[in-house]
């Protein structure tokens, strides 16, 4: 039996390699349960200006505790690199770490990064001491790219944010993962458990998750179906599968069968 | 250091134009506001101010200040 393996990041160990986002719930108590079911450690946020009128309204914070969980600001909704870079100093200032989840957007409907604007800032924050995770298209050169510079892992997408489409293209994801000098966090377009799986399988070595999960009818139960999918996946993955055949091989003996 | 600019006078918070009344400092500006200092980070003029420059901080005419904190997201 393989024993369970931890999960090294940005010089961290952690024994979830789910990430999950806090976007999309119904309420924050809807969050708080959807977060703790998954199993994840690492817990995405965004930044974004504070209610001014109502200052005493509660704060997602209060659910999810920074002291439980490692807070993973975003930079969503940033199409320049001036205001990812921007997002990324109030974040760490707001004092949850110097963990960043960069993404620079180049297209509104599909919410495709900018590539060159997604490096460029790359190089900015890991200048500046960041722990850059970037988003990224499932570009085997632009995540060599990112890794070299020193981002603490790259994040290739597998489909559009929100899709639900799973795995597009699961050859590219193979070759980043043959060049990787960091870990591959697929971040974006799982839609259910067995695009969680698929990636691990693939040999991914974690998963950031929001809509699939926010969104699903029952999002407590759905959080813990991703859980276990990413569990079975790593452990199929460490297990080793079997190859593809076209023909049968039979799994019972052929010898002492009755006549 | 620039001079100290006397209020009233207006500066721009969160994309509003607000009106700072007598005290110019930034920490009185949070704390007039009743936000909770160890959940929201500031800028003004697009630099990041640090939690330790607030007290000291005054703001003068004009200044676009932004204030966030963390709120749900993927």
């Amino acid at each position: 039996m393989i024993e369970d393996d931890a999960f090294q990041l940005a010089g961290r160990t952690f024994r979830s390699r789910l990430i999950v986002g806090t976007g999309k719930y119904r309420d924050f108590a809807e969050t708080r349960a959807a977060v703790e079911a998954s199993g994840a450690e690492i817990v995405t946020v965004a930044v974004r200006r504070v209610n001014i009128t109502d200052a005493t309204r509660e704060n997602l914070l209060d659910y999810i505790d920074p002291k439980r969980y490692q807070i993973l600001p975003n930079t969503a909704g940033c199409f320049t690199v001036e205001d990812a870079v921007r997002t990324c100093r109030l974040a760490r200032e707001a004092g949850v770490g110097d963990m960043v989840k960069l993404e620079v957007i180049g297209d509104q409907q599909t919410l495709f990064p900018d590539v060159p604007a997604t490096l460029e800032a790359a190089k900015i924050l890991v200048k500046e001491g960041f722990k850059v995770l970037p988003y990224i298209t499932d570009d085997p050169v632009a995540c060599l790219k990112l890794a070299e510079m020193g981002c603490a892992a790259v994040m290739p997408l597998a489909a559009p944010i929100g899709s639900g489409m799973g795995i597009r293209n699961p050859y590219n994801l193979r070759i980043i993962l043959e060049q990787a000098k960091v870990p591959v966090i697929v971040d974006a377009g799982v839609g259910g458990a067995a695009d969680a799986a698929e990636a691990m399988e693939l040999g991914c070595d974690g998963l950031l998750i929001n809509s699939a999960i926010a969104g699903a009818r029952d999002p407590v139960a759905m959080a813990r179906a991703m859980k276990l999918a990413v569990e079975a996946g790593r452990l199929a993955y460490r297990a080793g599968r079997i190859g593809m055949k076209l023909y049968a091989t039979a799994s019972s003996p052929l010898n002492g069968l009755i006549r | 250091m620039s001079t100290q600019a006397l209020p009233p006078f207006q500066i721009e918070l969160n994309g509003e134009p607000h009106t700072i009344a007598d005290d110019a400092r930034l920490s009185a500006l949070v704390q007039r506001l009743k936000l909770r200092k160890g959940r929201i980070a500031i800028e003004i003029n697009r630099a990041v101010i640090a939690k330790s420059e607030w007290e000291s901080r005054l703001l003068h005419p004009g200044d676009r200040v932004e204030i966030v904190n963390f709120v749900g997201g993927g």
